[in-house]
Order: C-alpha cells, then sequence, then structure tokens
C-alpha cells in the first residue's frame, strides 16, 4: 500500500478545517528519463473525504497537482473527537485511505 | 485592465474551453472526465453549445501569491461565496493541460479549496464555480513564475 | 492622424485602475515561502523516519531505539543541535546521517559502505534521509550547542574551516566563493555568510529541508553533495570526514541560532 498520508483535524466552532499531505508523485508524463523516454503518467485522480463515515467531499485530480499534495477544506457541522477519513485513488488503481480524529 | 471587449472575448474562450471540457451543466459527473482533464489549451476546446458563457463574478475567488520562486509547488486557493456550489474548479491557462482540478464540496463542506499546483509558466489562473442552478462564474488571478536560482 | 500625446494621457487618466501597492520581488518571494510553511511534505518523511526508527529491521531485526546519538542510547530529543559530536565508541566525529550509518550496522546489521553507495532518495539511503528528518524535527526550536571539548571535536572544526575555504576544481571555487561574504546572491536566493552565525533558521539550521523545486528531502550530506556537483568539484563521499568536518565548522559557527530542521526551501 502506498505511503501515509499526514492529516491534522482542527476544531473551531462547529467548523472543522482539515489539512492533509499525501505522498505521490503525482507524475505529469511530460517528462522524459535521461534516455530519452517519457516517464508514464502517475498521479492521484479521486479524492474523497468523509465526516464520521459520511462522504462529504469529492475531488477529481489532474497531473497538474503538485507533487506530495496539499488539500485543505473546512467541514461544516463537525466537532472534537469526530473522525476524518480520507481516501484516494490514482491512475493505475492505487489507493490509500487513512483516518485522523479531530482536535 | 480589460475593456469590455475583451472581457467578453475573455468569457467566450472560457465560455468555449469549459464546453470543450465537458464540465458545462450536466449531472454531477462520477467518472473522471478523461476528456476534461487532457484538453490542451483554449482554442481546442471550443465547442461551445447550449450553454451560458461563463461570466466574471466578485462571488469567487482565485487566491495565490504574485510570484511563485518555483513553478513546481504554487499555492492556490479557489472559493465561492454562493450558496449552491455543485464544483469548483481550478484552471491553470497556460499548462499543457489546463484543468489542475474540480472539487465537489457538497453540503456539508465550504466552497473553498486550497492546493498547490504545478505551473509551467507565468500564467494566469482560473477559479471556475458552476452552481446549482447551472451558472458558471469565474475569477482569475496572474501568477508569475520565476525558476529561482542555484542555492536553498 | 496621429493622436497628441496630450490626449492619451488624459484618457489614461480617466480609465478606472485597480492601486496597487508596490510589492518587490523579495516581498513576493517571501509571501510565497509563508503561504508554503503551513504543509511542509517534510512531515510525511518524519513520519517514516519515526516508523524507521521504531521498527525492527535489518539482518539482525532489531530497531534504532538503541541508537545512541551523542546523548545516550536512544534519546532523540535535544541530540540534532548538539551534532556532529566526537563518539567514543567509534573514536570518530560524527554527523546525524554518519551516526545512522553506524547504528544501522551494529544494531540492525546493515552494511555501512552498501547504504554510503547507495544514490540519495533509493533503497536504505532514502531511509537514511527520513530518520535524519525526524530526528532533527525532535529538536525543533532549539538552539545549537555543539560541543567543542574533546581534542577531535576542536580538530574538526579546524579541518572544516580549511576544507570551507579550499579552493579547486575546473573554477577554483570554494564554499567560501558562495559562503564567505555577506550579501550574495544566485538569482532569487540569498546566499548566507557561513563563516559567522547567519540567525535563526538560516543556513546550518534550516537543513535537512524539502525542495519543491525536485520534490526530494535533503540531508545536509546531500546538500554538500550539491555544493560540490556546482563547484564542479568531485563530491568527499557520504559522511566522509571532511564533509563532517564542514557540519563542525557550520555548526559550531551558528552556535545559538534556533534550528528550524525540517524547512521547506524553494
Amino acid at each position: 500500500m502506498a505511503d501515509p498520508m499526514r492529516i491534522r483535524a482542527q476544531a473551531a466552532g462547529d467548523k472543522v478545517t482539515v489539512r492533509v499531505l499525501m505522498s505521490h508523485e503525482m507524475e505529469t508524463g511530460q517528462r522524459k528519463d535521461s534516455s530519452g523516454k517519457v516517464i508514464p503518467a502517475w498521479f492521484i485522480q479521486e479524492v474523497t473525504a468523509a465526516h464520521n463515515g459520511k462522504t462529504v467531499m469529492t475531488a477529481h485530480w489532474g497531473p497538474s497537482v503538485a507533487k506530495n499534495p496539499f488539500l485543505q477544506f473546512v467541514v461544516k457541522g463537525g466537532k472534537a473527537g469526530d473522525k476524518i477519513t480520507i481516501n484516494w485513488v490514482d491512475n493505475r488503481g492505487d489507493k490509500r485511505t487513512d483516518e485522523a480524529t479531530v482536535s | 485592465m480589460q475593456n469590455r471587449r475583451q472581457m467578453l472575448q475573455r468569457s467566450a474562450a472560457l465560455a468555449g474551453a469549459l464546453a470543450g471540457l465537458g464540465l458545462l451543466p450536466r449531472a454531477a459527473q462520477a467518472a473522471w472526465n478523461s476528456a476534461a482533464f487532457e484538453a490542451k489549451n483554449m482554442s481546442d476546446l471550443v465547442k461551445a453549445l447550449g450553454v451560458s458563457a461563463p461570466t466574471a463574478s466578485k462571488d469567487v475567488s482565485i487566491t495565490g501569491p504574485d510570484i511563485a520562486e518555483n513553478g513546481a509547488v504554487v499555492p492556490v486557493g479557489c472559493a465561492s461565496s454562493l450558496a449552491g456550489v455543485k464544483q469548483l474548479l481550478i484552471l491553470v491557462e497556460k499548462n499543457p493541460n489546463m484543468l489542475a482540478a474540480v472539487f465537489e464540496p457538497g453540503d456539508s463542506v465550504e466552497p473553498s479549496f486550497n492546493t498547490r499546483v504545478k505551473m509551467g509558466q507565468s500564467s494566469n489562473v482560473f477559479a471556475v464555480a458552476i452552481t446549482a442552478d447551472n451558472k458558471v462564474l469565474f475569477a482569475q488571478k496572474e501568477i508569475k513564475v520565476t525558476l529561482g536560482g542555484c542555492g536553498g | 492622424m496621429r493622436r497628441p500625446r496630450w490626449r492619451v494621457l488624459a484618457l489614461a487618466c480617466l480609465m478606472p485602475f485597480a492601486v496597487q501597492a508596490q510589492k518587490s520581488t523579495a516581498d513576493g518571494i517571501a509571501e510565497y515561502r509563508k503561504m508554503l510553511e503551513d504543509g511542509n511534505p517534510a512531515e510525511l518523511f518524519e513520519m517514516k523516519g519515526e516508523d524507521l526508527w521504531k521498527q525492527p529491521r535489518g539482518p539482525k531485526k532489531a530497531s534504532l531505539e538503541r541508537c545512541d546519538l551523542g546523548l545516550g542510547p536512544g534519546v532523540v530529543k535535544g541530540a540534532w543541535v548538539q551534532l556532529p559530536r566526537y563518539f567514543a565508541d567509534t573514536g570518530r566525529v560524527q554527523d546525524v546521517e554518519s551516526r545512522l550509518l553506524t547504528c544501522m550496522s551494529t544494531l540492525q546489521g546493515f552494511d555501512a559502505a552498501e547504504i554510503a553507495k547507495t544514490a540519495f532518495g533509493r533503497g536504505e539511503m532514502a531511509n537514511v534521509t527520513a530518520l535524519a528528518t525526524w530526528i532533527a524535527a525532535q529538536s525543533r526550536g532549539q538552539r545549537f550547542d555543539l560541543p567543542q571539548r574533546h581534542a577531535q571535536e576542536k580538530r574538526f572544526y579546524e579541518l572544516g574551516k580549511r576544507a570551507f575555504f579550499f579552493r579547486g576544481g575546473p573554477m577554483d571555487f570554494s564554499c567560501a566563493t558562495c559562503h564567505g561574504e555577506e550579501g550574495k546572491r544566485i538569482r532569487l536566493q540569498d546566499l548566507p555568510d557561513l563563516r559567522t552565525n547567519p540567525g535563526d533558521g538560516i543556513g546550518f539550521a534550516a537543513w535537512p529541508a524539502y525542495r519543491v523545486s525536485s520534490g526530494q528531502m535533503w540531508g545536509m550530506q546531500q546538500r554538500l553533495n550539491d555544493c560540490y556537483r556546482q563547484q564542479r568539484f568531485l563530491y568527499p563521499g557520504f559522511a566522509s570526514d571532511v564533509t563532517i568536518a564542514l557540519g563542525v565548522y557550520m555548526g559550531v559557527n551558528a552556535r545559538g541560532a534556533e534550528s528550524i530542521a525540517p524547512a521547506i526551501k524553494r
């Protein structure tokens, strides 16, 4: 399985700010290696976020998203102790799911 | 500073681009839209049919630095102050593949996202909001990209 | 018909324009760097490093939790800001990456020479970088206080100083060519003067760092490797005495400076 994400979720009032760092090459498919061969595109295509098990956000990404992607968003109506789950799937079908508790 | 004619031209071009990207009003797409993400540039994508021209709007914002030391990692934010935003898109005009990201906030997430994109060169960056009643609104910002030096 | 200049100027004045404070390029770059501080991908390497420290690995299936980084076996907090230093068990002055080679071989059974030959970012070398990142993070915010009591520590300071000013290679460069004077820069990067204390979080105090331009995590060894490449000079070898000595020179000069490692860089 791919390397773990770093998820931080902080509550302020009834809003939870979620910050995620994902470990991924996000290769565009535009680069060539030293022998001139194109390095194939390899990037996260879909990201979903769940709050206490319920999907709250979906994102579709292209290879323009930077390597080791950072994502920040705000969940409404959350509080400390809630669970935030982030899941990503890349164009090779690799995936990763990690969970964090809101502090 | 744009005059009205330039702004309308830009709206039309963006409409064409979005139509060509297959992103304009349609049911929320669950599948990854390869045609959209492989779209190369504005002119290649003009397929404008029966869609309203996207309009510049103060209800959409694109945030980011004025100048990025390195185009490999450029922090950008897209947001809308409107209710019922279905999708928020980030476009980098001069990238080989213009569409960088699509966010679907749903009801429980604020229509405001921050991420980092790769920019091949200095370019306009767009945030596009598509609302539940199929309005298409955009904001843009120019971000300069420098190579940076050899140190640090 | 040529438009008279005054009429053009008048039109320009009538056009509404956004009043913008003139932001200098340096301010713009500072703003960009600030935007990247939250969410440094180095944190991914910190996580990996912590795992690697605790996980039993290698032919001896042991963890690194008994590794002595200078403050006693297993003591990590505060160790980074006292490295490089003399170690009695090896009889050598060592930096963190050299010390990790020692621990990975004696505790875990890895072949230190093999790791030293491995390219940066690959195999066990990548693990050394992740470990160094986590170890440095455990001293974040502390101030450099390298010991200079042992004769070898003092000798290595002098060796480092000599290496720093030693000119060689086809361009006749030394470290001092770029880092031996106040106020130098390469394009947009300010070059810290490493002959003295360049200040909190600058120079020696800013590595290991995540470099966004390559999306790589760099320890001081890789930073030095790249300096030598830029000087068109042979890299003295991973964790060699010269590279450690340079670390002593820079680290002792930076006494009192706050470590911000792992940092984020262009």
